[in-house]
């Protein structure tokens, strides 16, 4: 019901919003919690386990009971609070946890069963058989208890990461958290201010106190216009600070599209990570509920969010209103619901000696020990000394006290302190490296405590960081005292809540503790007290305390749980948000990408690099056709490939050649200027890491190339070596991977094709097999390798980027008019294998030089990584799994990558596994399948038939073990 | 006679403005990475000064202006943007032509940290990143160059072969700053 007069709403703009497809209307300013009250719509969710009904217990982040389903489809996000989710034009809500509908939901005959489903039932009554917890029960349980669903569908909202830094962070905008701000700015401190709710003030916006001569909120808004023209602060409203982690970072979820309609690119949600010199938590306090029987009742809510939805948003929650509790609070209460013409029913204060100067019936020394109605509050029955009294009533505001947020304080462990006074846990000092506490949340409860405390924390640190602050200049507010009454639980029959959101009650901690599950931890998770998405907000305190009675400890002796970030839910999508689609990982694209894609090529992945698999032609209809075309391009006529993705690194210096005698197993330091080298280098443990070739430019100046998989690793490796292991040499190295686009010619005919490119022709004798130099094409300066990945005469020429797509569609096409062309990855690896060349399929990680038959590389002249370790026993067995190729010798003329390798007769079992396929390629040069492998005693066994095993595949083939070597063993062609 | 024809990292990609922000490509000039030798550091910060008219840069500095300019760019190195570097040089410091490795682009504009806030893990506020500080650090998922050239402007640098990354990555944060309008 709206009352005339009140609020912070906007009455001038009606919103439009449907809840279960209800047509309501609301006020600009309204939550979806109170604009459904305004329309007498107090039934908002059923519970998790009992499907009771409910409505809201709170009036902010904390509720646990009103969490409904916003939009549909893609868009659909489940378990929005009610009492956070603010109204929009169009905004379609939707209840949860109940079938068919809201009203009348089939599971609630769970509440009949109560007596079956408390605390343990699971574990105790579904154990057998065994198998049918996964297959049966548990699906079957988790249906009927539950919260809201994702649609299934991939998420279409976007959602942000981002970063920002300051000197102070405060977290919440009460008055403790505003004047810390306050403070801090006009002393100079870069500050950001951070609060959760979509408007500024905390409780001042749902009290009736005047701060500094006005009114609450007037006061609030003078400070946010004093802040906002503030050109060092920054102003988050609608973020809710999540998790305190190392040196001063935040987690801070800030809801920036939930509170309107979809449109354009604006992100749902921004995960902000806040690096903060400083921070202040006045993050407030929780109110606390009391278990009664049936305390659960859509109606009954806490005194706070009573307050909160008649002040601020002008909504009274019921039309006779009783109040219950133990503070003065419900004097309170009772007062701003009579001023603002509220019938109060009754005022019941669990103390027997507080005043009562208020003119409504008072119960003192009393407590209301049950509730009955419907889908909500008809009655209450208020027990006092030897007699019951049942009063009709449609809202009960409760408190039992406040809870301090202590939350953040424990997200490093720490572990909060008990005050009697206040009969609350409050934060230790220091919890948070860096982090002071002030108002509400650090046990301050008056207004002027607050804002006392918040001034001075700020001070601290103003001065602490350097700067100075002028006079604290301190508004006069409220100063009330807080003196609760321990009110934790009325005894008496029937069920009575603690956590609303797990649906835990009072006799389901007794349990626990009955069964021996004392410890405040296994009660924990043997009741699911506080693990619900709420994590116990309203409900841990009184939980402990109830556990602590029912074991005989004090509550400080019971200890709290632990509180773990994030303080709020945060959405899977916030956190990850960036990492979706092409945000996932990078793209790198070669110079030739838009030609090759032109071309109709496939891409394929290497690393982050996109590579052709091949170049389809009019009439091929299989990849096979394509690669087979592609090679005989090469050992025929001439084939283009870019391999610019291979890693290339500059070395320079007086101490490069040694730098690369350490790092390679065979010498560089005896490499002619202007001649290449292939060269192999080693880890640490002797294994193999990466192979490639390097060319001398000049005495001082090295080229070295790694394979596209392994740049990074090498690059690093160079580093670890000279930073660590020799930074006495002069040498230093930079990668030029990205500088040249680099495309092999290779073929019988890529001399001609060269020759007819470049600015001036080749020959044998200055252009021998393993030459390097300088070239220049179209008087563009470029470098010529006469280097060979396919056993043929080929070239490696390089070009500045810039025109690596020119001279890709050049050579191409000079190719093309030479019975040649491009090839892509498929035919590469058909041509290496045919060479037997070896690439990271084979140098896995787990090979030697000596397992690759490449040993006698490793130069006696020095020392290189690696080159002890090698030399294990172990590592030179000649029964090692060593490289050989396999050529089909049976029926089936099939290999396949992953296969194993056994003896003829040989059962395929582990125990007999003699080796392993690495790769595998059908040769149109020789027109058989080709495997490369690894073999026990392998090169010994030239000759041999083994048998080869694909368990994955079914496959089963006989093989020749031969020399990798399968074509032109003599090396003929690539010095043609 | 052939002729090859020169294309830009961003060729096709850039420019964008939104929301008063633009994204650029700068014009590809000449990029030389500058690494002393040993013990020369001192000598060739006087060659650079003579020939080129800026000190070698110190760590997370930039030296130079508009043109030509000398940036850090990780232990021991810098590279020189804009000027062919001159053969004095040679004799202090490994040279090393990168003018077609890197991506170059601008992104200028009121608001561009917060541009840069959805992808950099760094503080780049203009009292903490002022006019010539550069920092090597992450820009998405990727290593990137990021020098302040101007009170509302930025150089940023990622390899050549992610630039369509780069252009991506830093419309969609142009796009979440804009949208909020």
């Amino acid at each position: 019901m709206r009352v005339l007069g009140k609020g912070l709403i906007d009455r001038a703009t009606p919103v439009g919003f449907t809840f279960d497809g209800v047509r309501y209307e609301g006020f600009e300013g309204d939550t979806l919690a109170s604009a459904l009250l305004a329309n007498d719509v107090r039934l908002m969710g059923r519970s998790f386990k009992y499907h009771r009904p409910r409505g809201v217990l709170t009036a902010g982040s904390e509720e646990p009971n009103a969490l409904v389903t916003v939009g549909t489809g893609p868009a659909q996000d489940p378990n929005m609070r009610a009492t956070v989710q603010e109204i929009y034009e169009g905004l379609e809500a939707r209840s949860q946890n109940r079938w068919p509908s809201l009203a009348f939901d089939v599971m609630s005959v769970n509440d009949l069963a109560a007596p079956f489903l408390g605390a343990g039932f699971y574990y105790k009554t579904f154990m057998w058989p065994r198998a049918f917890w996964e297959k049966l029960y548990e699906p079957v349980i988790r249906r009927a208890a539950g919260l809201g669903a994702l649609s299934g569908d991939p998420v279409e909202d976007r959602y942000e990461r981002a970063w920002a830094f300051c000197d102070l962070l405060v977290i919440g905008a009460g008055p403790a958290g505003l004047m810390a701000a306050q403070t801090a700015a006009r002393a100079g401190l870069d500050v950001i201010l951070a609060d959760e709710d979509a408007r500024m003030g905390g409780r001042l916006l749902a009290e009736r106190h005047e701060v500094g001569g006005t009114s609450g909120p007037e006061w609030v808004a003078s400070m946010l216009e004093d802040l906002g023209g503030m050109p060092n602060v920054r102003l988050m409203t609608r973020t809710t600070v999540t998790g305190a982690y190392d040196q001063g970072t935040y987690g801070a979820l800030e809801r920036v599209g939930h509170h309107l309609p979809r449109a354009g690119h604006r992100p749902l949600e921004t995960f902000w990570r806040i690096v903060a010199k400083r921070a202040i938590l006045a993050a407030g306090a929780l109110e606390r509920p009391v278990a009664f029987a049936n305390n659960d009742r859509p109606g009954i809510m806490t005194a706070g969010a009573v307050r909160a939805y008649l002040n601020r948003w002008g909504v009274s929650p019921g039309r006779a209103v009783s109040v219950f509790g133990n503070t003065d609070d419900i004097y309170r209460t009772a007062r701003d619901l009579k001023s603002a013409g509220v019938h109060v029913a009754a005022v019941v204060d669990a103390r027997a000696d507080a005043d009562a100067p208020i003119d409504v019936p008072v119960y003192k020394g009393a407590v209301v020990c049950d509730s009955a109605g419907g889908k909500h509050l008809e009655s209450i029955t208020i027990r006092t000394a030897g007699r019951e009294e049942k009063i009709s009533t449609d809202c009960l505001a409760m408190t039992g006290g406040w809870n301090p947020t202590v939350h953040l304080t424990c997200h490093m462990n720490g572990r909060p302190a008990w005050r009697d006074d206040i009969l609350a846990f409050v934060p230790r000092p220091d919890a948070i490296p860096g982090m002071e506490v002030a108002g509400a949340c650090n046990g301050a409860m008056s207004t002027a405590a607050c804002l006392r405390e918040g001034a001075e924390a700020a001070g601290g640190i103003v001065a602490d960081l350097g700067k100075s602050v002028s006079e604290l200049d301190l508004p006069e507010a409220e100063d009330d005292p807080y003196r609760p009454a321990p009110l934790w639980h009325v005894p008496g029959k029937g069920r009575a809540w603690l956590d609303f959101q797990n649906d835990v009650t009072v006799k389901d901690v007794r349990q626990a503790a009955v069964e021996n599950f004392r410890s405040v931890e296994h009660m924990k998770r043997y009741t699911t007290q506080g693990m619900a998405t709420d994590q116990g907000k309203n409900s841990n305190v009184a939980a402990l305390a109830v556990l602590a009675d029912a074991t005989g400890r004090a509550i400080p002796e019971t200890g709290t749980t632990t509180f773990r970030p994030p303080y709020a839910p945060v959405a899977m999508a916030a956190m990850g948000s960036g990492a979706q689609g092409k945000g996932f990982a990078p793209e790198r694209f070669t110079t030739s990408h838009k030609a090759t894609v032109e071309r109709k090529a496939p891409m394929i992945e290497a690393g982050l690099w996109y590579r052709p698999s091949y170049f389809p032609h009019p009439g091929e209809d299989t990849w096979r056709q394509s690669c087979d075309r592609e090679v005989g391009y090469v050992r025929n006529a001439v084939g283009i490939c870019d391999v610019s993705t291979l890693g290339k690194v500059d070395i320079q210096g007086p101490d490069a050649a040694k730098l690369l005698d350490f790092v390679y197993i065979n010498m560089f330091s005896t490499l002619k200027v202007g001649r290449v080298r292939y060269g192999l280098m080693l880890r640490e443990d002797g294994h193999v890491m990466d192979d490639g070739t390097t060319a001398r430019l000049a005495e001082h100046h090295y080229v070295m190339t790694t394979t596209t998989a392994a740049a990074g690793q090498v690059m690093a490796h160079l580093d670890f070596v000279h930073q660590c292991l020799h930074p006495e040499w002069d040498v230093s190295f930079t990668s030029v991977t990205e500088q040249w686009a680099q495309f092999a010619v290779a073929g019988p005919k890529s001399r001609a094709l060269l020759n007819n490119l470049l600015d001036l022709p080749l020959d044998d004798a200055t252009w021998p097999f393993m030459a390097c130099g300088e070239i220049s094409v179209a008087g563009i300066k470029g470098r010529l390798f006469r280097i060979s990945f396919s056993g043929e005469h080929a070239y490696e020429i390089a070009v500045p980027a810039r025109y690596g797509d020119s001279l890709f569609r050049l050579l191409v096409a000079r190719a093309e008019g030479m019975e040649g062309g491009a090839y892509g990855m498929e035919a590469l690896n058909v041509l290496r294998i045919e060479k037997g060349f070896i690439t990271h399929s084979e140098i896995h990680g787990r090979v030697t030089a000596f397992d690759i038959g490449m040993e006698r590389m490793v130069s006696a002249k020095k020392d290189c990584i690696g080159k002890v370790m090698a030399a294990r026993p172990g590592l030179m067995d000649p029964e090692r799994e060593r490289l050989v190729g396999l050529k089909p010798a049976g029926a089936t003329k099939q290999l396949t990558t992953g296969a194993h390798l056994f003896a003829q007769g040989a059962d395929p079992v582990r125990l007999n596994d003699q080796g392993y396929i690495t790769s595998v390629g059908f040769s149109p040069s020789l027109g058989s399948m080709l495997a490369l492998g690894f073999l026990k005693n392998g090169p010994d066994r030239y000759g041999e038939t083994v048998k080869m095993v694909d368990h994955v595949r079914g496959i089963e083939a006989l093989c020749e073990v031969v020399n990798p070597v399968f074509f032109d063993p003599e090396g003929g062609r690539v010095r043609g | 006679m052939v002729d090859l024809i020169a294309k830009s990292p961003c060729d096709g990609l850039l420019p964008k403005t939104m929301d008063g922000i633009s994204l650029t490509e700068v014009e590809m000039t000449s990029i030389t990475s500058v690494a002393p030798f040993k013990g020369r550091e001192g000598a060739l910060s006087e060659a650079l000064k003579t020939a080129h008219g800026m000190a070698f840069p110190a760590p997370n500095r930039a030296t130079g202006k508009e043109g030509a300019r000398a940036v850090w760019f990780s232990r021991g190195q810098a590279v020189l943007i804009g000027p062919e570097p001159d053969v004095a040089l040679g004799r202090f410091a490994a040279l090393t032509d990168q003018s077609d490795a890197w991506s170059v682009v601008r992104l200028d504009g009121e608001g561009v940290e917060e541009v840069l806030a959805r992808l950099v893990p760094i503080d780049l506020r203009p009292q903490s990143f002022k006019r010539g500080h550069t920092a090597r650090t992450q820009l998405m998922h990727m290593t990137a160059s990021i020098t302040r050239v101007g009170e509302r402007a930025f150089q940023i640098m990622v390899f050549r072969s992610m630039s369509a990354t780069l252009v991506h990555d830093l419309e969609t944060a142009m796009e979440g700053v804009a949208a909020r309008g």
